[in-house]
């Protein structure tokens, strides 16, 4: 035999899934939120989008070549990174404001700390916040839905559905479910973000784990408190939070146990914080705080080898 | 434990993890075809987990097929027979699949696959008389391990085994070795069961096959209910979903029988016996012509190989004649395996010979043979969720890129059966398995405490 032979560890066939293949489906995943923020927020909402996900893919690309790393801009990382990004800002942000929280996301958070798998907190989430305590009153100023059939988008404003009901008015739940009211590009569909998160769990990109023992724990907390239990989970971040950014692999637990506990400490955080915190939503920080405290969870949730609970008993 | 008391399972029990590999069986319907005699054969004396054997022939020696040619006294060993008939060319050290050099019996056939006149079936009549019966013969386990068997069935007085769990699962893809055997050898598949329940006085059978066999079902059923032994209805033919690997040793005792292996432990451990189908048909054709373990069944598969075939060849055979009598290479070979995809070694060259414990060559081509480039761990957990032991092969990795020996222990680094599963599904391509068998020499070398 003249041709050489490939040596190489065992299994010599493998599945089909890659990480670009995962990324690539939770864009897909992703699209019904960006097409409703198109129809309600109108064609500023696509600019901030495409803002912020170029951004993110050449800031990923430069801080790798500056760091004379492997470019790893393929992987689509970035992208998604972006898109969670932009649907997390209101309509109505400076471009600039976006694509610095873009360059903090990938820089600050992901690179700076190994790059894809290596950051402890989601950047996208993390961005938010730093945006949201640099510029408190661009992040925090809304959008009407349908702004762009009225006037300049500064000044047509409504209140989100949660500041709404701090000050005693409702909002309806047609409204909420549709996401025709004010709010961050991504997160007020909720019909949108039910159909990318069952999208990727028949893909089986995410276990259902995380969105739906989050989700149950508000709703549980609400009917505790008596609050309206539907209008709690439809309204602010909490569907986009426990479906898109609670699951993010790196931030949160491996295994399932600790996945519940995760999640379990986003739903009860979220809910003390919208009800009881001088904060009208609180899906970003309690994600971030349980994003800390992955490691310590999965200490105390890790799984036992087969048959060491039978090895001790023998 | 009450006898007779045990149920035969109907369903198979709950089993963790695995992998969604491809079946490829393309020779599931092949039936076995025997191969030529080869020009030469190869018997590495290390051809089974244990004491490696001494060889008792001499350069010059005239031998038929079944004499013995190499032996050992370790318990845990099994003599070698000749697997032609012809002239023993020489005694020589030759590269062995591992990478690693070893002795080896090499002998020049003489065409004729003359049978010893030596060759007596065995009285086999008692526990003991099966156990040296089994031991001369030159069993190993024939699903893969190598593992000798009369080690396997010898009981040792402080321990009781009931069950006798047969592995026909075959979850490996392409092979089909021990589907063949339970189509064609269905009677000896049968009769070896029924000799190892009565003389190990063990109380149920189970035959664990993977449900994507569906003749190799039907005919055992068939041959289980036809059959007037008595042993016979303590017999039961459990299909099992057919996901890798339920043919692991532990996982198969898990599905078939509900019980868990400790850690560190064996199947006896767990009162059952575990042995592969092909090697208790064996079991039962030794007993009946004294014609000791010379041949092996192999299938012979892949995009390189020209005609997938099942054949039949006598142990020591150059892996390039068996290819041959396949067609030889329907394209350039980039990657030869001995074994299945998931768990088998590739080979360096197609110059080694067939061992007792092969159940299959696989060659492929480039295409197929080039492994995707390694990429950062994403903390997917696939790795995780596919493990049938319920290790954390991430968290492994890290203590190994740490070199953190008591994280390795406490992470049951050991337990490893190295199954492939969680390299398989990994994402970014990560050498899962590599790390693993790393992390078992790191704490094999490690002082101990």
């Amino acid at each position: 035999m003249e041709e050489k032979l490939i040596v190489s560890a065992s299994p010599h066939i493998r599945a089909k899934t890659t990480t670009t293949n995962i990324m690539l489906d939770v864009i897909i995943a992703l699209m019904p939120a960006v097409v409703a923020s198109i129809i309600i927020f109108g064609f500023r909402a696509l600019m901030i989008i495409a803002d912020t996900v170029l951004v993110a893919v050449l800031a990923e690309f430069l801080s790798r070549k500056v760091m004379k790393r492997e470019n790893t801009v393929t992987d689509l990382s970035a992208v998604v990174t972006g898109l969670l990004l932009a649907l997390n800002l209101p309509v109505g942000i400076n471009p600039i404001f976006a694509a610095f929280g873009s360059v903090v996301a990938i820089v600050v958070v992901k690179q700076m700390f190994g790059g894809i798998g290596n950051n402890f907190v989601n950047p996208a989430l993390a961005a938010r916040i730093i945006l949201l305590s640099s510029f408190p009153t661009a992040m925090t100023t809304w959008a009407k839905p349908f702004w762009f059939r009225e006037g300049a988008v500064d000044a047509v404003t409504t209140a989100t559905p949660l500041a709404m009901y701090a000050n005693g008015e409702t909002t309806s739940l047609s409204d909420l479910f549709l996401g025709t009211t004010g709010g961050c590009l991504g997160e007020t569909c909720a019909l949108a973000l039910i159909i990318g998160g069952a999208y990727l769990m028949i893909r089986r990109v995410i276990s259902p784990v995380i969105p739906l023992t989050y989700i149950g724990t508000v709703a549980i907390m609400s009917l505790i408190f008596g609050q309206d239990i539907l209008f709690q989970l439809l309204s602010g971040g909490l569907l986009l939070g426990a479906i898109f950014m609670a699951t993010d692999y790196t931030t949160s637990p491996i295994n399932t146990k600790g996945k519940v506990v995760f999640a379990i400490g986003c739903g009860v955080l979220t809910f003390l914080i919208r009800n009881f915190a001088n904060l009208p939503e609180g899906v970003s920080f309690s994600i971030l705080i349980m994003n800390i405290l992955v490691p310590l969870i999965e200490r105390a949730t890790n799984p036992r080898p087969f048959g060491e609970k039978e090895s001790k008993n023998a | 434990m009450d006898k007779a008391n045990l149920p035969l399972p109907k369903n198979p029990f709950r089993t963790r993890g695995g992998a969604k590999a491809p079946h490829r069986k393309n020779t599931l319907d092949s039936e076995s075809v025997v191969m030529p005699c080869p020009k030469q054969v190869i018997l590495p004396m290390v051809q089974h987990i244990g004491a490696p054997c001494k060889p008792t022939v001499k350069a010059g020696t005239l031998v038929a097929i079944g004499d013995v040619i190499a032996e050992s006294e370790g318990f845990v060993s099994a003599p070698i027979h000749a697997t032609v008939s012809g002239k023993v060319s020489k005694i020589a050290q030759v590269k062995l699949s591992t990478g690693q050099m070893g002795d080896a019996v090499i002998i020049d056939s003489d065409g004729e696959m003359r049978i010893s006149e030596n060759i007596k079936p065995p009285v086999v009549e008692t526990a003991q008389d099966l156990l040296d019966a089994v031991k001369a013969s030159g069993l190993v386990g024939l699903g893969g391990a190598g593992f000798p068997t009369h080690v396997k069935l010898n009981v040792p007085k402080d321990k009781k085994a009931d069950t006798l769990v047969i592995n026909c699962a075959e979850c490996e893809p392409y092979i089909t070795t021990d589907n063949r055997e339970a189509i064609e050898n269905t009677e000896n598949v049968l009769n070896g069961i029924v000799t190892v329940m009565r003389l190990l006085e063990l109380d149920r059978a189970i035959i664990g096959i993977e449900d994507n066999k569906p003749e190799a079902i039907k005919l055992l059923k068939k041959a289980v209910k036809d059959s007037k032994e008595k042993e016979a209805e303590r017999i039961c033919v459990l299909p099992l979903k057919a996901r890798y690997p339920q043919g692991a040793e532990k996982v198969l005792i898990k599905a078939c029988t509900n019980r868990v292996v400790p850690v560190g432990k064996l199947p006896l451990d767990a009162g059952c016996i575990v042995m592969n189908i092909t090697s208790v048909a064996f079991v039962s054709s030794y007993i009946k012509t004294g014609i000791p373990l010379v041949s092996k069944r192999v299938t012979v598969d892949g995009s390189a190989v020209a005609e997938a075939k099942n054949v039949i060849v006598p142990i020591g055979t150059p892996i390039k004649d068996v290819i041959e009598f396949c067609g030889g290479y329907s394209e350039p070979c980039a990657k030869l395996i001995s074994g299945g995809p998931m768990m088998g070694i590739s080979l360096a060259s197609d110059e080694f010979p067939v061992l007792k414990q092969n159940n299959a060559i696989l060659a492929f081509n480039e295409k197929d043979a080039v492994l995707q480039k390694t990429t950062d761990c994403i903390r997917c957990g696939r790795c995780v969720q596919s493990c049938p032991l319920s290790l954390m092969p991430t968290a492994i990795a890290n203590s190994v890129k740490l070199k953190d020996i008591d994280a390795l222990n406490k992470q049951g680094v050991m337990v490893c059966m190295e199954c492939g599963s969680c390299a398989f599904n990994c994402p970014a391509h990560r050498p899962l398995v590599q790390t693993m068998r790393q992390g078992k020499a790191m704490v094999k070398s490690a002082p101990k405490k």
